[in-house]
């Protein structure tokens, strides 16, 4: 599984990708996460909140810090 | 790994009662709030003059009564405000906003920009992208400016701060000469017709049109988010808060009366470009700025030069410039300051002149 977090480095981006990572350890998914800052990637993604999730490639949310309860959801299905 | 279910009607049940739970919290809440606030003069002075070995009528003792009387009514109000005002922002999207601007035509965009720039919840840091996913999406320069002008510089901290410190009708004539500002500095730079002065790539990024299915939200959830709003926001500003009421605090007692008179006062012309000038570079957010600002206006400084400090600190931030850089061409950029500290100058001036 690929998970991308976009972000330019606010603090609400390093909390997504805390976040992300623990819900990994938790549950045992194989996922990869790889953090993007760079301006012109996040835009490709036609996304214009940060930080948002990615997950093999399908936008799950932006804008927002998302609950922990939700980025389970992602990642299980 | 199972997920928590619950079946239909039990789940149905339990929200109305959460809900009922969350109305009943929030009116317990508002009543705890209404009786602490009245208490806070006398519980001032009781800290400074009783708790603490400070002879009443001193230097000292003006400057701790007055921080500790501020300090709890601006958390406090600010409290109520970002709870407020995160509620409200929980019904705006930047996705609806921009969908509802992309087919506006240019002066009437523009109001509803810098008044969705107030209500749309938007991170400074986003800036870039939210940029991008605007003037892609066909909303057009002007437009998008004046919700970039107004969405730093009318927030929800800047108007509980300054409604706690001075009262509403400096709170009021700040919200409206912002989106004064907002309105016409995107009009202006609307007509100047600057769009090949966005960066190429900006224009040839892959605008893939995304549509994210719509959460349904609920008065809970609602309730909720402006939770969540207050613990992210005065976790982030009490600090600045504490400091800049300290700094006013240390003004208020210790700085003779009219001082400022002399150099942010309505005698001399030169005293708003000068607010703003120093303003620019300056990077503090209205938590730290306002209460400063307060002690400077009792000593004699000039309402219309105090906004324009205000202002210019608020809006225009060099940090800001550098994440912008990115998708404005330089001349773009200067434009955008020049006219935004037009607008700025006009304001303080006018105020400086009417007051």
């Amino acid at each position: 599984m690929e998970i991308k977090v976009l972000g330019p480095g606010c603090a609400k981006c390093s909390k997504t990708e805390k976040l992300v990572q623990e819900v990994i350890k938790e549950t045992g998914v194989d996922a990869r996460v790889e953090k993007v800052s760079d301006m012109m990637q996040i835009a490709s993604y036609g996304v214009f909140g940060t930080p948002s999730v990615i997950v093999d490639g399908e936008v799950k949310c932006t804008g927002k810090v998302p609950k922990k309860n939700d980025i389970k959801k992602w990642l299980l299905k | 790994m199972e997920l928590k279910t619950t079946q239909p009607i039990q789940g149905e049940e339990k929200t109305k009662k959460m809900m009922a739970l969350s109305f009943l919290m929030a009116a317990i809440g508002v009543y705890l709030w209404w009786t602490i606030y009245r208490v806070l003069p006398d519980l001032s002075k009781w800290i400074t003059y009783k708790l603490l070995p400070i002879q009443g009528g001193s230097h000292l003792g003006s400057s701790v009564e007055f921080f500790f009387y501020d300090t709890p009514k601006v958390m406090m109000l600010l409290f109520l405000v970002v709870f407020g005002v995160g509620i409200i922002r929980s019904f705006f999207t930047p996705e609806k906003t921009r969908a509802f601007l992309s087919g506006k035509s240019e002066f009437a965009g523009n109001i509803f920009a810098a008044l969705l720039g107030i209500l749309t919840p938007f991170c400074s840091c986003s800036a870039v992208p939210l940029f991008i996913g605007f003037v892609t999406a066909g909303v057009p320069l002007g437009v998008t400016f004046s919700f970039l002008i107004a969405a730093p510089m009318v927030n929800e901290i800047a108007l509980g701060l300054l409604y706690g410190l001075l009262g509403w009708k400096v709170a009021a004539i700040y919200l409206g000469t912002g989106l004064f500002i907002a309105i016409s500095a995107g009009w202006v730079i609307g007509r100047l017709k600057l769009e090949n002065h966005i960066e190429d790539w900006v224009t040839q990024a892959n605008a893939t049109n995304l549509t994210l299915e719509e959460e349904k939200l609920t008065w809970n959830d609602r309730i909720i988010y402006g939770w969540d709003a207050v613990k992210e926001i005065i976790g982030r500003v009490w600090i600045y808060v504490i400091l800049g009421i300290a700094v006013g605090a240390g003004i208020h007692g210790f700085v003779p009366e009219g001082v400022m008179a002399s150099i942010m006062g309505k005698g001399s012309w030169w005293s708003v470009p000068l607010s703003v000038v120093i303003g620019i570079p300056m990077y503090s957010n209205a938590a730290g700025v306002i209460p400063v600002v307060e002690a400077l206006l009792g000593k004699g400084a000039a309402l219309g030069s105090v906004l324009a400090f205000m202002m210019s600190v608020i809006a225009l931030s060099l940090p800001e410039m550098v994440i912008l850089r990115k998708v404005l061409k330089p001349k773009l950029i200067a434009i955008f300051v020049g006219v935004v500290a037009s607008g700025i100058l006009f304001v303080g001036y006018l105020f400086n002149m009417i007051l």
